[in-house]
């Protein structure tokens, strides 16, 4: 399979990607790793006329301390999170999430970044950053800059905030340190998308694939807060989502897991024990 | 928009040599190394990024090939399953283990599973079964089983001798 015909323009800077974005508009996507737009590209699901490829953007692939927060630039490879040290230290489940995307061919090309903009309900890093309380870094051609928590991102199926004229440039994320946090997926094959995913961070809990976006598990987070066991708090794990039945799963069988799933991260996150 | 910009020269350095070849910009870099390089031991399998047949070392890391652009690998170092060599009768340690340890039926997975092999030996010298599991998690055989695969490379980890696999 072959894309579609495009141009292929390189930039060196955010400014000159930003502009790139407004003189091409819609015809434009941005490629930093091309692990999530290339296949649909093959699969002709994507036609952009021009490709402005941001990955020789310098600076730009680091994860540095900033105050309470982590900052992680957009163009970091889920490779690069996933040895990095400083990230095990200070976010330990965003380090272990990113060792889990796909396979390693995978996660040496994709980016965060890339992930996030991609905004699919059923990947690990837009599931772990809702769970972390991490702030999306957003610049547009005007100079703009805007933050967004991860959980005001995402509004829909491959679908976030972000306008067309803008770019993610970087993540801020809370350093949880030795908050108690766990992940867990169900995949059909080792490499395949999460069927369900649950992750379980300083409290909160997050679903993936249990809807069009992440989905705070606010049922079950009261449920601990309240005294809950983990299996009494897991039993509302399904409250408010919408899963959808596929050749994976049936929306009753995604129920199911979500249960399972969430006492398990409850239990090792050292909640309702 | 004229056909000279839908093209572009790309220069890549393929098992140590350098290429330079003009492709069109959707020109994927499995097929620069199939059809304009001529080299066809990097296997186009899938082609939708699951089966990891096309892997191939770009910069030191296992990539699938089939989702990277050619243009993505210009100026960088491309080494594929023609690159490898080694001390064994000129195959190199996992070339051998996958020989020793039938790692093979068909064949047709054996490029990418030696690539992705090699990248894990270069990053990891001695990983355990499990490891090894892990780490050829993007590589899909549908003969073996997978069981002597993973003999396969632990033979490589045990006859490298500390030289590159």
């Amino acid at each position: 399979m072959i894309p579609a015909p495009f141009r292929h323009i390189t930039v060196e800077t955010v400014e000159e990607a930003l502009a790139a974005l407004v003189e091409f508009g819609d015809e434009a996507r941005l490629l930093a790793g091309g692990h999530s737009l290339l296949p649909l590209m093959k699969l002709r699901l994507a036609t952009p006329a021009v490709l402005i490829d941001i990955s020789g953007i310098s600076g730009m692939d680091t994860v540095q301390v900033d105050g309470d927060h982590l900052l992680v630039g957009a163009l970091t490879r889920h490779r690069t999170l996933e040895l990095s040290d400083l990230v095990a230290r200070e976010a330990p489940l965003l380090g272990h999430v990113a060792g889990l995307v796909g396979d390693p061919q995978v996660r040496n090309r994709g980016t965060i970044g890339g992930s996030i903009a991609h905004a699919d309900p059923a990947a690990d890093l837009p599931c772990a950053l809702v769970a972390l309380d991490g702030v999306v870094g957003l610049r547009s051609v005007t100079g703009a800059q805007r933050e967004v928590r991860a959980e005001e991102f995402f509004t829909g199926f491959w679908s976030s905030v972000m306008e067309p004229d803008e770019m993610i440039t970087h993540f801020r994320i809370p350093r949880t340190g030795s908050a108690g946090w766990a992940y867990e997926k169900y995949t059909a094959r080792a490499q395949d998308w999460a069927t369900v995913a649950v992750a379980c961070v300083a409290g909160r809990v997050v679903l993936g694939a249990m809807s069009d976006t992440p989905l705070r598990a606010s049922a079950v987070e009261q449920a601990i807060a309240s005294g809950a066991t983990a299996a009494e708090a897991a039993l509302t794990a399904h409250e408010g989502t919408n899963p959808s039945g596929d050749l994976r799963a049936s929306a009753e069988y995604r129920a199911h897991l979500a249960t399972v799933l969430t006492e398990r991260v409850l239990l090792r996150s050292g909640y309702g024990i | 928009m004229s056909t000279q910009e839908w093209t572009k020269a790309v220069t890549v350095t393929v098992n140590g040599r350098r290429e330079t070849r003009e492709v069109e910009h959707r020109t994927l870099l499995v097929h620069l190394l199939r059809e304009q390089l001529r080299l066809t031991g990097t296997h186009i399998g899938c082609d939708t990024s699951n089966c990891g047949a096309c892997t191939v070392i770009l910069d030191g890391a296992a990539v699938k090939s089939c989702t990277v652009l050619a243009v993505q690998a210009h100026g960088h170092e491309v080494t594929t399953v023609e690159g490898l060599s080694g001390p064994f009768d000129g195959l190199s340690a996992v070339q051998e283990g996958f020989r020793q340890e039938h790692g093979l039926q068909c064949g047709y997975c054996t490029p990418g599973m030696l690539m992705a092999s090699t990248a894990l030996l270069s990053e990891q010298p001695d990983p355990s079964p499990e490891q090894v599991r892990h780490a050829l998690e993007g590589n899909i055989c549908r003969c073996t089983g997978y069981e002597m695969i993973v003999r396969s490379v632990r033979w490589a980890a045990e006859h490298s001798d500390g030289a590159t696999p």
